[in-house]
Formats: C-alpha cells, sequence, structure tokens
C-alpha cells in the first residue's frame, strides 16, 4: 500500500530531530559545556555549521544536545499522561455513569482548570525550577487529556455486539477493557499521542524559554532562545536557529499525527 | 434552561472549591513553612517569627485556608512581601494589561480564521484550500514566543513600526496602549487562528454536506446564499466553543509574550513573584488564572446550551 505524502514528510521530518538527538549521546561535533568566548558569535564556516553562540559554543552542538532534553520531556510526560490516563479513561468507561466514572470525569475537570504553565508556575514556585518539574507540569496536564480520549472511545466500544460475547463468555470488566477494549482503541491513542508529544515540545521550550525548564549548562532549545533575545539586533541567527529546530519538529509530528488517522481511519480520508 | 444552568453553576462552584484546596495544598507541603523558605537559609529567627506573625501561619491549617479564600471574595488578597503593598493593588494594575492583550489577541484570531476558514471550506481541494491548510500547519507548529521575536525582528528592528518592547499606558490614549499591545498579541493569535480556522473549515465541510443544505439549494439559493443563510450558522457551534476554550490559552500564552516584550502584566508579576519566593504573589496570581479559566469554560457551556437547544434537552 501507497504511503500518504502527508506521512511520510511527518515522519522524514520528525526522524530528522530524533537522530539528531540520539546520536549526540554518543557524539557531538564539540562538547557542549566547552565555553570559548574568543570565538564567540562565529558565522557558520566548515568548523562550525550553523556557527557559534554568544560564549562561543558550537550551535550545531547545542541544538543536538537541546532536541535530546526536548524529546525527554515531552516522551516522559506522554508516558506520564498514558500511564495514569489510559487505565482511569478504561475504568471510567467500564463503569458508565457510576459514582467512580462521575469523580474521574470531575477530577478531569479540575485539571482542566490548570493550564501546563499554571501547573508549572505552582510546582516551581515550591521546588524551583528544573527539567524534572516541567516534566510533571506537562505530564499532569497530560492525564486527562488521554483519559478522556480513552474514555469516549472506550464507550462506544462498550456498545458492540463482540463485547456482549464477551460477557456472555464470563469475562469481567477488567479482562474486557484489557482484551478488547484497549486493542481498539489503540490506533486513537497512538495517534493522541503524537499529538500530546508535539504539544509537549512547545510546551518544554515554553517553560525553558521563562526559565521554568531544564536550567544551565543544560542546554535546552527553549532557553538559547531566551538567550538569543537580548543578542537579536546583533545576532538574530541564534533565535532563528533554534526556533525552525522546534517548528520543523514540531510540524514532523503534526503531519505524522495526521497521516496515521488517515492511516488508520480511512473513512476521515475520504471526508476530507 | 434555568435548571441546566443552576447544574452548571454548582459544578463551577465545586470545581473553584478543589482547585482552591490544591493551590493551598501545594503551598503548605513546602518543606518547613512558607514563612522560612521566603526568607531564606540564612534568615535571623526572629525574622521568620515576624513573618510567620505577618502572614498568620500561627493559626491552624482549616483557619487559614477560610481566612486566604475569604479574602479572596472579598478582594483582599494579602501583601506582598516584596513589594510591601497590598496583592490587590499589584494584580489589578497587572490586569489590565494581560487581559487586554488576550482579549485583543481574541478579536485578531477570530478576524483572521473567520474568513480564511470560509474560503477554504468553499473551495475545498483546490490549490488555495491546499496553501491556507499548509499555511496553518506552519501556524500550529510555530511556538508563539518565538514567531514574537521574529515580529520584533521585523516590524520593530527592521521596519520601526512598532516598538520592540514595553507598554505605553493606557494613561497615554487607548490608541497608544493597543499599539504597544499590537505585535503581541499578533503573535499570540496566529495559533490560536490557525486552530480555529481549520475547525471552521472543517465544520463548514460537515455542514455543507447536510441534507438541508441540499434543501436549500434545490429551492434556488446559491452556493453563497445557503453559506451565508444556513451552512455558517450551524457550523458556528463547535467554532464557538473553540473560541470560548481558547481564551485561556490566550490569557496563559499571554504570561509567556509578556517576557518577549517586556509588558508589565501578571506574567512578568508571577515570575518576578517565583524569583523573589513572594508565595503570596504566586499564591493569588496563580489563583485568579484558575479562576478565569473555570468562569470562561462556565460561560461557553451556557452559551452553547443557548445556541444548542438540543444540549439543554439531552442534559
Amino acid at each position: 500500500m501507497k504511503l500518504p505524502v502527508q506521512l511520510t514528510a511527518g515522519a522524514a521530518l520528525a526522524a530528522i530531530f530524533v537522530a539528531a538527538a540520539l546520536i549526540s549521546f554518543l557524539w557531538t561535533p564539540y562538547p557542549v559545556e566547552d565555553l570559548n568566548v574568543s570565538m564567540k558569535l562565529q558565522p557558520p564556516s566548515s568548523a562550525h555549521w550553523l556557527g557559534t553562540d554568544h560564549l562561543g559554543r558550537d550551535m550545531l552542538s547545542m541544538l543536538m544536545v537541546g532536541s535530546r532534553i526536548s524529546i525527554e520531556v515531552a516522551i516522559v510526560a506522554v508516558g506520564i499522561g498514558m500511564l495514569l490516563g489510559v487505565p482511569l479513561g478504561l475504568a471510567a468507561a467500564a463503569r458508565h455513569r457510576s459514582g467512580f466514572d462521575e469523580i474521574i470525569m470531575r477530577t478531569n475537570d479540575l485539571v482542566f482548570a490548570f493550564p501546563a504553565l499554571v501547573i508549572a508556575i505552582l510546582i516551581t514556585a515550591v521546588f524551583g525550577p528544573s527539567a524534572f518539574n516541567a516534566i510533571l507540569a506537562i505530564g499532569i496536564f497530560n492525564i486527562p487529556v488521554f483519559a478522556r480520549v480513552t474514555r469516549g472511545a472506550a464507550l462506544s466500544i462498550w456498545t458492540l455486539d463482540y463485547i456482549l460475547s464477551a460477557r456472555v463468555a464470563g469475562k469481567g470488566t477488567v479482562r474486557i477493557s484489557i482484551e478488547h477494549v484497549l486493542p481498539n482503541i489503540m490506533n486513537l491513542l497512538v495517534v493522541q499521542g503524537t499529538i500530546q508529544f508535539s504539544l509537549g515540545i512547545l510546551a518544554e521550550a515554553g517553560l525553558a524559554y521563562v526559565g521554568l525548564g531544564a536550567q544551565p549548562p543544560v542546554p535546552s532549545l527553549g532557553r538559547m532562545l531566551a538567550d538569543a533575545q537580548t543578542l537579536i539586533y546583533t545576532a538574530p541567527r541564534l533565535a532563528v536557529v533554534p526556533g525552525l529546530a522546534i517548528v520543523l519538529t514540531v510540524l514532523g509530528l503534526n503531519l505524522l499525527g495526521d497521516g496515521l488517522r488517515d492511516h488508520f481511519d480511512p473513512r476521515i480520508r475520504r471526508a476530507r | 434552561m434555568l435548571q441546566y444552568a443552576v447544574k452548571r453553576f454548582l459544578s463551577l462552584c465545586a470545581t473553584l472549591i478543589a482547585s482552591s484546596l490544591v493551590i493551598f495544598a501545594v503551598v503548605e507541603v513546602i518543606p518547613g513553612d512558607p514563612a522560612s523558605f521566603m526568607l531564606g537559609l540564612n534568615a535571623a529567627p526572629d525574622t521568620v517569627a515576624a513573618l510567620r506573625e505577618e502572614l498568620g501561619l500561627s493559626g491552624s491549617l482549616h483557619t487559614r485556608y477560610l481566612d486566604w479564600i475569604g479574602g479572596m471574595l472579598v478582594g483582599d488578597f494579602g501583601t506582598s512581601y516584596t513589594y510591601r503593598v497590598p496583592v490587590a493593588e499589584l494584580v489589578a494594575a497587572r490586569v489590565s494589561v494581560s487581559l487586554p492583550l488576550a482579549l485583543y489577541a481574541l478579536i485578531l484570531s477570530t478576524a483572521i480564521a473567520f474568513p480564511i476558514g470560509i474560503v477554504a471550506a468553499s473551495r475545498r481541494g483546490g490549490l488555495v484550500d491546499v496553501g491556507i491548510m499548509g499555511s496553518t500547519q506552519l501556524g500550529i507548529a510555530v511556538p508563539n514566543f518565538w514567531f514574537a521575536m521574529l515580529l520584533v525582528l521585523f516590524f520593530a528592528v527592521g521596519l520601526r513600526w512598532f516598538s520592540a518592547g514595553g507598554f505605553a499606558g493606557w494613561d497615554q490614549g487607548l490608541l497608544a496602549g493597543l499599539k504597544s499591545l499590537t505585535l503581541p498579541a499578533f503573535a499570540l493569535a496566529v495559533t490560536q487562528a490557525s486552530i480555529l480556522a481549520r475547525i471552521m473549515r472543517s465544520a463548514l465541510i460537515d455542514t455543507l454536506e447536510q441534507d438541508f443544505i441540499r434543501t436549500a439549494r434545490a429551492k434556488g439559493l446559491t452556493r453563497r446564499q445557503a453559506m451565508a443563510r444556513h451552512a455558517l450558522r450551524n457550523a458556528m457551534i463547535p467554532v464557538l466553543t473553540i473560541v470560548g476554550l481558547q481564551f485561556s490559552f490566550l490569557l496563559a500564552g499571554a504570561i509567556i509574550i509578556e517576557n518577549v516584550f517586556f509588558l508589565p502584566g501578571l506574567g512578568r508579576l508571577v515570575f518576578q513573584g517565583i524569583t523573589q519566593r513572594d508565595l503570596v504573589v504566586v499564591e493569588s496570581v496563580v489563583m485568579l488564572l484558575v479562576f478565569a479559566v473555570i468562569v470562561v469554560n462556565f460561560m461557553v457551556d451556557i452559551t452553547y446550551a443557548l445556541v444548542d437547544p438540543r444540549l439543554r434537552i439531552r442534559s
């Protein structure tokens, strides 16, 4: 079967970012902690492909390690959202209209009232800024997102005939949820996971930009942008490069998400 | 309708109480107590004791919570430890920047999204549609604070049409105030406009495929008439909900954008509060933001029910 352009382009863009991050574990052109002020603000050259920043650090190396932090934060935050949100959503759907369902949905509403940024402000005010707190803030915000998507999708599966047969066969709600409901909503969760992943990267960049994310000397794309802001008159390149990296990655992930959705559900493809 | 509104209002109150408890609890779990946290490690014991007294930390947990909430209800947010003025005064001054910024962005976002969503839907599948959809994909992927920097680079540094930052103040006149909020509002609006345009387009496309549109066309209405008189009104329901929900994103986004443009809004206040460990300020601003989100969502739900009678019956 031929893969749609959207899916391929998205996957390719996202893969560049992930590859850069993975390679940074083994190798970067220069160590990112290396300050070399005599080499500051160098334009792109064969020695420094993307030039150097105001402290003489190699931009490409910073970008590679920065991507790694973004991915780590986004993956763990999506993981937290899925690990807690999906079981909650499944349980709420299995006990639809019960007091338990009501409690889960109302708690969801409560968490929704706290945008990730507000959670981060609250956590940071108390525990101080760190990448871990950024993960926690984005992760907590992801829980109700996954719980809601899971519950909605699971509810429609519960009305189907094969669930009835599973019940007749004597399976309990937990087994039905795991063996029949979960596999059938997996596609949707993968798509939602991709969307939350790209939102996570944007959120991490925003939090790092205002100083609520990873702390120096760990490079992060958001803080690179914050540093670049004061130099925007003299060296706009410092602001353009990390920003473009974020845009291309998020664009890639969004295209990948849309492509996957269409791929899993051909009805949508026809409707759009 | 009244029954629905009352039910939603009760749930609004419950959510507000629950969220205030969460915020209060988070501030309470600070290792040690808020007074020694705010003053740092090297504070003299009698200074800590004085601040404890000032913050009213000697009372029991539930009296402190009730004092805090009771104070907030009558507009007494406590006194900022660093600024030495009532937090309510600080907040009032900052809200006069953040709130107009979020509203300005909301208006811009709607003004951009509606026409392009309508054009994309009516030229569905064509080159214009593909172009618009591509641009909105890009608009969603752009971090707004980065886009804000690009706007500064282009319109402030390059063309010199706007100042690169700062706020003229409303006392300089409405126009001067709006002018200093234009670049920030535009930076904020781009992402939301992209999302809204996509939703507008798909809602219109869904509506255009309905039987009543075919009936309207069969009655002799042109495509344009059918769109204006029937499709748009019906597509409005999902679109309005999103417009309402976007307000909370814009308010949160405003906090970050204020940093790019050095605007004296709630965002600057809360980040200064964090660095200066001024918990009274942080606690109050967070509660205020959460309050705004909850109230706006409530209003969206009520409007939704007013626009779509089916929802009232179902609930």
